[in-house]
């Protein structure tokens, strides 16, 4: 047993001291496999950025609440009276001031990107007081909150960065009014830092909702009180709505951007991992031809032909982890954090979020990696194996 | 349509140096040598290793330059043309034949043999009759099809003088033909050499290690130390 | 030419050394041409754009309506040549899964505005006759599977019906063809005057109006007179090239175009590595084979061109395949089932694609076909 051991890593030390004869083609597969990785991770750190951004927005212990048959915000309408109920319900937390209940109006506003100039549809959120306590991880950076009843908004940090005259001083045009931004917050990198807040009773005229909202957020007393709470607004006959888990519904809102980004990204990946094997295959055939006689003797020595596929495997394993590392390493310095922004195709407005690079989708890049270099050195290997000792010998 | 210069002389090398740089090392191959070859023929040039010889075939032929010295052939000095027209004059004038045969090993024997006859203006079937006329004198009529793989060493050997006289050259060089092969194998290309040169008045000249190779020739020289002479040094 | 076979057999070498990198080579002009359909899904809405139509839509923001009175005077605006109102539907077909865009116009208007979109007469009287008539297009009608005739419920999310409910059913009774391969006959159409008699809010309120110009080339005038039109009214309009609206709707979702350059940068640098590797390998090994096809008589520059000639042969037979097979994936159809608009590789890009082949074969080529070009025939021969 310990033979064998010895013999696979003298064999395998032997491949490596010899791979500086065939560093060109060793360099260009590597340099392959870091590429598809590379692209890999970089393509799918989008849709977990999208993720990450929906998954930061639900609380544990958080729920909304639509009109019924509305799949968002956008396609919903709650009548001011419907919202007090809902306030009122089983299950809702309370604080000093009231239930912990924030309806809301969602509108969108055209505001150019700064990347290209042209139009987006930015997300504008008529909120109460409640609006802030329902949402964990809510937080001024910048400036001051807006007062109540003014003309004045505060700006989601993505929102900022990704539109054009968002900054504190600057104001934006609703019909023939300027509104002035006065101040900047974050939301534990959630949904609604891509979003314009404002007093609600300034943004119904505006927008000449009357007095209707379109969703409540509520916080509840724990996990388990959803139940208690769904129930009761679904069987009131003078409600029309539908009760979900903030996870749910943001689930339910990233899905078909997510399952895009990721079905198209993984095509892309498998076709260039294709790409990546064949040129791997060439590398370590051509790595096993140029050491046939070195092969050769060492079985006519007496190594066995076990050490010999493992070590033209590790060889090839070995550059391709590399390759791996490399192309994960370059991707998270790339992209990792890079801002940017897409349309929310159910609310049919922009969501900004940052490019994630997380660990797991590092270790799926590495692992797609050592495939890559598993296949393209089997059958080399296995070649290496079966040539018959005398012929190699002869070869020149 | 070999011309000659007043003394009947073929091949006619003055005065030639060749120097080779190993790294900054100088190596004075050939220094200073003379030699005069008539038309049809066979010189046999022999020598310890690195004596030079191939050094010399290698002028002559046009392979190479001398760091010194007139190559003439037919006249013409041949030391003084540019790479291109060297190149359009090896593919008129010079057949070679190599010890390792040196053979593309995906083509088939007859395309083996045509491929000297790509550099002219002949048509597609102009070249395959060549070639067939080529092979046949050699004695591989029927084995035209063959990859040098499937082929004896005195096959390709065969093949190898085939293309060497397929487009009817002014010289032919051959450089240790017998090297590799069998004394019977030897024995039947050095036939093929003897008729080519005693039947239809071929020039050639031969570097060889083995006397009896030498023996068929109608001249022997002895290079050492970059020096000719009639007489084996030892 | 006479070459071909020696170019040809040269790859015969190492066969499986020239099939690899052809599969290589081949992967790479699969994704090519595979992305640049994808591209082309997004773009093509914008090069389809009639460049004599602008879009004229509520200045705030996208969602707010405008009052259906406007079309009138927007007409009147000099360089306008006509006006139609369209307006977003937004409703649910079984599953929000099953999205598509449905818009209420006047048929006159429509078959005005839009000459690209392809109905014959016959389809015309049909939807003119039926109040409930839907229009749809071909594209949307293959992924349905619908048919004349077909009775289509569907879900309002925005839109109550007058009395409640809010299924609002339709009967198929045209089909319209697009004039171009990127018009988008994804779309579904019904008569505004059902939708303004049956809709319980926004009364004679509309999306947005489509406008033709009378020159192409006053666009921007005559766009800033109607803004100007309407400036300090109750309803400020905000009016673009049309080319431009749907230009930022692609902005929106993201810098697709970037994206993919980046990708394919990715993907032609990595083959170009094992391309370049392989042809230097091919050079490193037949160095004397050169050497001889250099003391036949072959020239420097020919020996150049035979390796040039093979890295060629081999990029060219692996790239063609690659964008057959790109092409034959593509035809069987968008992969997002639906959401593209139009899905299809254009002329262009193969040509693009074959001027790519190209380059890639010098690139990959030209550093060992000069390394053959310089060879010297002595040394060469001696090794």
């Amino acid at each position: 047993m310990f033979n064998w051991i010895a013999q696979v890593f003298s064999v395998t030390r032997f491949s490596m001291l010899s791979l500086p004869q065939r560093k060109g083609s060793s360099a260009a597969a590597l340099l392959g496999i870091a590429g598809v990785v590379a692209v890999m991770v970089g393509v799918l750190s989008i849709a977990q950025g999208v993720l990450k951004t929906m998954e930061s927005s639900a609380g544990d212990t958080n729920a909304i609440v639509l009109r019924s048959g509305a799949d968002s915000e956008m396609m919903s309408g709650l009548g001011g009276d419907d919202t007090r109920i809902i306030a009122e319900a089983p299950g809702v937390a309370r604080d000093a001031s009231g239930p912990l209940a924030s309806p809301e109006l969602f509108v969108v506003i055209n505001l150019p990107m700064r990347s290209t100039g042209t139009d987006a549809n930015v997300p504008l959120r008529g909120v109460q007081s409640q609006a802030v306590q329902v949402r964990d991880g809510f937080n001024l950076v910048e400036g001051r909150m807006f007062e109540w009843g003014l003309n004045e908004v505060i700006v989601g940090i993505g929102a900022r960065q990704q539109f054009a005259g968002l900054d504190i001083g600057s104001s934006i045009e609703v019909g023939k009014e300027k509104w002035p931004v006065v101040g900047i917050f974050e939301a534990d990198g959630g949904l609604s830092e891509s979003e314009i807040w404002v007093d609600a009773a300034v943004l119904q005229p505006a927008y000449r909702r009357g007095n209707s909202y379109q969703a409540v957020y509520v916080k509840l007393n724990s996990r388990d009180a959803f139940g208690e709470f769904k129930d009761s607004l679904t069987s009131d006959p003078r409600l029309n709505v539908k009760a979900m888990r903030e996870a749910e519904y943001y689930e339910a809102q990233s899905s078909t951007v997510y399952n895009l980004i990721t079905g198209l990204g993984t095509l892309i990946a498998v076709i260039m991992g294709l790409g990546a094997i064949f040129g791997a295959l060439n590398t370590m055939y051509t790595a096993v031809s140029a050491r046939t006689r070195e092969i050769a003797t060492l079985r006519a020595l007496g190594f066995r032909s076990g050490p010999v596929v493992i070590s033209i495997l590790s060889e090839s394993l070995l550059l391709a982890l590399a390759g791996g590392l490399i192309g994960a390493g370059l991707a998270w310095l790339a992209f990792d954090g890079y801002r940017a922004a897409t349309l929310n195709w159910a609310s049919f407005s922009a969501i900004t979020f940052a490019f994630d690079v997380n660990l797991k989708l590092l270790v799926q890049g590495i692992l797609f990696a050592m495939v890559i270099g598993l296949v393209g050195g089997l059958l080399p290997a296995i070649r290496a194996a079966r040539q018959p000792v005398a012929h190699a010998l002869r070869e020149l | 349509m070999t011309e000659r210069n007043n003394n009947g002389a073929l091949v006619k090398v003055t005065g030639v140096d060749k120097v080779f740089k190993r790294g900054s090392e100088e190596i004075h191959v050939l220094g200073g040598l003379d030699l005069e070859i008539p038309d049809g023929e066979f010189l046999a040039l022999m020598g310890p290793s690195g004596s030079g010889k191939s050094t010399l075939l290698n002028l002559v032929g046009g392979l190479d330059r001398p760091s010194e010295g007139k190559v003439e052939v037919g006249g013409k000095r041949i030391d003084k043309l540019s790479d291109r027209k060297l190149a359009a004059w090896r593919a008129r004038h010079v057949g070679l034949v190599f010890q390792f045969y040196n053979l593309m090993p995906v083509l088939t024997a007859q395309k083996n043999v045509e491929l000297p006859l790509l550099l002219t203006k002949l048509s597609r079937a102009e070249r395959k009759k060549r070639a067939a006329i080529a092979l046949d004198i050699v004695g591989l009529g029927h084995r035209t099809g063959h990859y040098p793989r499937q082929l004896s060493g005195g096959e390709q050997q065969r093949t190898g003088i085939a293309r060497a006289i397929v487009t009817d050259p002014t010289l032919l060089l051959c450089d240790e033909p017998t090297g590799d092969l069998d004394r019977k194998s030897g024995d039947e290309i050095l036939d093929l050499l003897q008729a080519l040169n005693q039947e239809q008045g071929k020039t050639i000249i031969m570097v060889t290690h083995d006397i009896h190779a030498a023996a068929r020739a109608t001249r022997t020289l002895y290079l050492n130390k970059g020096q000719l002479s009639t007489e084996a040094v030892d | 030419m006479k070459y071909f076979y020696l170019v040809f057999s040269s790859l015969k070498r190492k066969k499986l050394r020239t099939l690899l990198t052809m599969l290589s080579i081949m992967v790479a002009f699969l994704l090519f041409g595979y992305l640049t359909a994808i591209r082309q899904a997004f773009d093509a809405g914008v090069e389809v754009a009639g460049a004599d139509r602008l879009i004229v839509r509520h200045k705030v923001s996208l969602i707010q309506l405008l009052p259906e009175s406007y079309e009138e005077k927007i007409e009147r605006v000099e360089g306008v040549d006509n006006a139609a109102h369209s307006t977003w539907f937004g409703g649910i077909y079984q599953d929000p899964k099953n999205f598509f865009a449905q818009m209420p116009m006047e048929p006159e208007e429509l078959f005005d505005m839009f000459p690209e979109y392809i109905i014959s007469d016959e389809h015309k009287a049909a939807w003119l006759a039926t109040r409930s008539g839907a229009l749809v297009g071909r594209g949307l009608a293959k992924r349905f599977d619908w048919e004349v005739g077909d009775r289509i419920p569907i879900n309002a999310t925005i839109w109550t019906k007058k009395g409640g409910g809010r299924t609002w059913e339709f009967e198929i009774v045209a089909i319209y063809d697009g004039a171009e391969k990127g018009t988008d006959t994804s779309q579904f159409f019904f008569r505004y005057d059902f939708f303004d008699e049956t809709r319980a809010g926004g009364t004679g309120q509309v999306g947005w109006f489509s406008v033709r110009v009378n020159d192409p080339d006053k666009a921007a005038e005559v766009a800033s007179a109607i803004d100007a039109e309407f400036a300090n009214s109750a309803f400020e309009t905000k009016t673009e090239p049309e080319g431009a609206f749907i230009q930022g709707f692609a902005n929106q979702i993201g810098n697709i175009g970037f994206i993919i350059m980046s990708i394919m940068s990715a993907v032609f640098f990595t083959i170009l590595l094992v391309a370049g590797n392989t042809m230097a390998y091919a050079v490193r090994e037949r160095t004397n084979e050169l050497a001889v096809l250099k003391a036949i008589g072959f020239t420097d520059r020919g020996v150049l061109g035979l390796v040039l000639g093979e890295s060629m042969a081999l990029t060219l037979v692996g790239g063609a395949i690659g964008l057959g097979l790109a092409w034959m994936l593509v035809s069987m159809g968008d992969p997002t089932d639906g959401s593209f608009p139009v899905f299809y590789i254009p002329v262009s890009s193969i040509f693009l694609g074959f001027g790519l082949i190209a380059l890639m074969a010098f690139i990959a080529g030209i550093l060992p076909a000069l390394q053959a070009q310089r060879l010297q025939i002595a040394d060469a021969l001696r090794r």
